[in-house]
């Protein structure tokens, strides 16, 4: 059941780094994350990883294996071939810290620009009254578990460091989406997310959506209806000249 | 040596799941200058793993529901050890804790009148736990989460800075509290990322650190569970009390062996679904203990009645507390009854439609599938117990969860008292938000009462930079990955769910020889990022723990909720009025009896006196 298996890890930091080779023992069932937990244990006491469950609950293990944007603790060894040599790289989207952590603090600065959550004025604690039907499309965006791989394959700030001061990234546009969505929020975010989140860099390639590990519809639930309802309120003329003869 | 980064606050708080962050929130809206410190990302922590609800009786699903009936549940599930006035307050002010979310954003499942949905779990006599599917953990951080954010950004349009009075420290491990005399100054630690030192300054300290489960094999609990916060407590000089009881979750995934604990919701059996054996039967109609009786279905018929009927029939044993399960599970292993990775199957597919299993468990059936190939809607899953929750923690009182050290206090699970020697399920969540903001009010009308700081000593920072640095000044010494596995496997395997006389001797040896083999740990490399260092530095708080897990356990000679004793199988009476409290005295552990404060008499008159019988002695009850 046990083979040798052949990884490529980076290893390095602000100041660079270089893949390096290790062979080490690879048992049934298990995932990436064991593996890297094995070289620690046995070859590289230092090699520096960010994780926490090992469930895929928490969003802390995100990495590349083989130059694709996956949570270490959900990639099963079995989807590889025994003879392949598996390489894997930090999230290329932000800074190096070391190994295969990354400085993620973009992603917070981020959060800190949506505006939080309006409640009601007018309702008491215990007084909120929502059908399941209308909390459910803001609650799939919940299921966020904050891996930000979204965020780091995203070929707008990818390989653009210069969009990532005007572009919040799926993750936070959904966030914004999500308030938009939510039955008693009284905050109107449409404008917001293209003035402030640049939504309009987002040109639907879907890619945040193939990686998410949630397999939420970032793209189809969350992106593409904020953008029908900037389009219906910044591009429709009809709204264009109402908005234009009473200012709204 | 590079100067030392240093902060002041009024209050910090020492971590940030569901406890910290209400406690954070709670002393930043009391005025107080606060930091959050967590050795994870900000979100991250393990309140994400909970997976089944926020129990709190808001009797939105049946109204016959008010705090009496789940203060009694609570204190039946820990076998009345529980401290009753905690119970008390738990069950009072959770429905409050809960609609609270709600105006910070929290989304959870709705009724068909448009109210919070609320689901059946174990223990618990009527549906009762608020929920999001199950990812009920991940709404509760996120909403802290986001509540932290809005309030920074109140700050900002205040002041122009975000963190002017909130502020998160994220990855950034404590190492040790720092006194003035009697009362706490603050905390040292270092940033995991660089390894740099930095004091904080500050007359309160709120330990939310969690839990200690890995200190044990088996478990469902991430790395951050060192038992830093009952460490720390213990170092500066607090008592903790109730550690011989540690919860093993009945469900626990089995295989693959590299996920071997993970939990498995206790929401599977409370939406349906059954434990079976290899022989096909429910077997946990055998294992109905004398006390539950009146309480629990004796047959198939009346168990499944009781999902749609609750009124007339009575529940099905699958949902007794998780010590009763978890116990059975074990028995059923052990008479060679179990499943093939050695545990037993639970299963739903046979229970609920395909779809149903879907929407109500969607994050089982993706763990399943992603995990162990195993399609839940069509197969049963293999499960088994997993080391899930200690009880034991810091001493606090009640009222404030202030720790006997002034300024130092405790909520969450790093505090005990709350659940006794069992908790049920969904008493987690709405613990970590009623005494984390109790602990969040107590400490700041202690900062203000203050007439004068606290002032730290540059010796106590000597010395606490010194033993950070240990590990990196010796050589050819101990690996901690090496001496961390046999620890678990000591704990696992010799104070585990059954546990016996000379067993926990022997572990007691153990942990003596590796608390010696500790002093002389090896870490390579330097102090950036360096796992290495941390579990050297988590290691000596296992070890701490772990002493007074084993010495407690030893002491008890009774079997009572986490606490199972082969040689001494029942409950007692007597011990039930005790507490076994644990100090540090020199290098080592101390325990002690103490007895408990009578329950109050107008909480006692809520329970038939033939109920008591089973629990309180003859003098108690006259």
């Amino acid at each position: 059941m046990s083979y040798q298996g052949k990884f490529r890890v980076w290893r390095g930091d602000d100041s660079g780094g270089a893949l390096e080779d290790f062979t080490v023992e690879v048992n049934e069932g298990e995932v990436v994350l064991d593996i890297i937990h094995r070289l620690q244990a046995t070859q590289a006491p230092d090699l520096a990883v960010r994780w926490n469950c090992k469930a895929g609950k928490c969003g802390s293990c995100s990495a590349e294996i083989n130059g694709r944007p996956r949570l270490l603790c959900m990639t099963r060894m079995s989807v590889f071939e025994e003879s392949e040599t598996i390489t894997v790289t930090p999230m290329r989207t932000f800074p190096i810290i070391r190994d295969l952590v990354t400085d993620v603090s973009f992603n917070y600065t981020k959060a800190r620009e949506v505006p939080s959550f309006a409640p009601p004025k007018d309702l008491a604690p215990g007084e909120y009254r929502m059908q399941q039907v209308d909390v459910e499309r803001s609650q799939e965006f919940r299921k966020c578990i904050e891996c930000f791989l979204c965020q780091n394959t995203c070929h707008v700030v990818r390989d653009h460091e210069e969009n990532k001061e005007a572009f919040s990234g799926p993750r936070f546009l959904m966030r914004v989406a999500e308030l938009e969505m939510h039955p008693l929020d009284t905050a109107d975010r449409v404008d917001q997310a293209q003035d402030d989140h640049g939504l309009g860099y987002c040109n639907i390639t879907k890619c945040c959506s193939e990686v998410c590990p949630e397999h939420i519809h970032i793209t189809d639930n969350a992106l593409i209806p904020m953008k029908e309802r900037v389009a219906d309120r910044k591009y429709d003329p009809i709204v264009w000249l109402g908005n234009k003869l009473f200012k709204r | 040596m590079p100067e030392l980064e240093r902060h002041s606050f009024d209050v910090l708080v020492i971590g940030a799941g569901g406890a910290g962050l209400r406690a954070a929130i709670e002393a930043r809206e009391h005025g107080m200058r606060t930091a959050v410190l967590c050795k994870s990302l900000f979100g991250k922590a393990h309140t994400v793993m909970a997976e089944g609800g926020i129990a709190a009786a808001m009797g939105n699903v049946n109204s016959s529901d008010s705090w009496q009936v789940h203060f009694r549940d609570t204190m039946r599930g820990g076998k009345f050890l529980n401290n009753w006035r905690m119970a008390e307050l738990h069950a009072q002010e959770a429905p409050q804790r809960v609609w609270e979310l709600e105006t910070y954003g929290a989304l959870f499942d709705r009724t068909k009148d448009g109210r919070i949905s609320q689901r059946n779990f174990g223990g618990h006599e009527y549906p009762r736990l608020a929920h999001v599917g199950d990812r009920t953990g991940l709404e509760l951080i996120r909403t802290l989460q986001q509540k932290i954010v809005s309030l920074q950004q109140e700050d900002f349009k205040e002041f122009g800075d975000y963190e002017e009075r909130l502020r998160v420290f994220q990855e950034f491990t404590v190492t040790d509290l720092v006194k003035d005399g009697d009362r706490i100054a603050g905390a040292f630690g270092y940033w995991r990322e660089s390894g740099r030192f930095v004091l904080f300054e500050a007359p309160a300290v709120i330990l939310a650190t969690g839990g200690i489960g890995k200190s044990f094999k088996v478990t469902s609990n991430s790395w951050e569970y060192t038992g830093d916060g009952h460490a720390l407590a213990l170092r500066a000089g607090a008592s903790l009390i109730n550690m011989e009881f540690i919860q093993f979750h009945p469900t626990g995934m089995v295989w693959p062996p590299s996920v071997k604990g993970i939990l498995v919701t206790e929401s599977v059996r409370g939406d349906g679904g059954v434990l079976r054996n290899s022989e096909g039967k429910r077997f946990m109609f055998d294992y109905i203990p004398e006390v539950f009786k009146d309480k629990y279905a004796d047959n198939e018929e009346e168990g499944d009645r009781w999902y749609t009927d609750q009124a007339n029939n009575r529940r099905p044993p699958e949902l007794l507390p998780r010590d009763e399960v978890a116990r059975a599970i074990n028995s059923e292993v052990k008479a060679g009854r179990g499943s093939p990775h050695g545990g037993v199957f639970l299963d739903v597919s046979t229970r609920l439609p395909a779809e149903e299993i879907r929407k109500r468990l969607p994050s089982m059936h993706h763990q399943f599938k992603e995990l162990a190939d195993v399609d839940i809607t069509a197969q049963p899953m293999e499960v088994g117990p997993t080391c899930h929750y200690v009880m034991g923690g810091v001493e606090v009182d009640p009222d404030t969860g202030s720790s006997s050290v002034a300024g130092l206090y405790a909520a969450g699970e790093v505090s005990g008292g709350m659940h006794g020697s069992n908790r049920l399920g969904g008493n987690s969540l709405s613990d970590l938000l009623v005494f984390g903001r109790r602990a969040g009010a107590g400490a700041s009308e202690y900062v203000r009462a203050l007439e004068q700081r606290p002032a730290v000593s540059e010796d106590t920072v000597t010395e606490a930079r010194a033993t950070a640095l240990k590990p990196f000044q010796q050589e050819g010494g101990e690996n901690p990955y090496t001496l961390h596995m046999e620890l678990q496997q000591s704990m696992n395997d010799l104070v585990g769910i059954i546990r016996r006389q000379a067993e926990m001797e022997e572990a007691l040896q153990r942990l003596e020889k590796l608390k010696e083999r500790a002093q002389s740990l090896t870490v390579e490399g330097h102090q950036q990022f360096n796992p290495g260092w941390h579990l050297a530095l988590d290691l000596r708080n296992m070890l701490l723990v772990s002493e007074c897990v084993a010495k407690a356990a030893l002491l008890r000679t009774e079997s009572r909720g986490g606490h199972t004793r082969d040689d001494h199988p029942s409950m007692d009476a007597e011990w039930r009025r005790k507490l076994l409290v644990c100090n540090v005295s020199g290098d080592g552990v101390t325990v002690e009896e103490k007895p408990q404060i009578p329950i109050r008499s107008d909480l006692l008159d809520l329970f038939d006196r033939t109920e008591l019988e089973k629990y309180l002695t003859a003098e108690e009850l006259s």
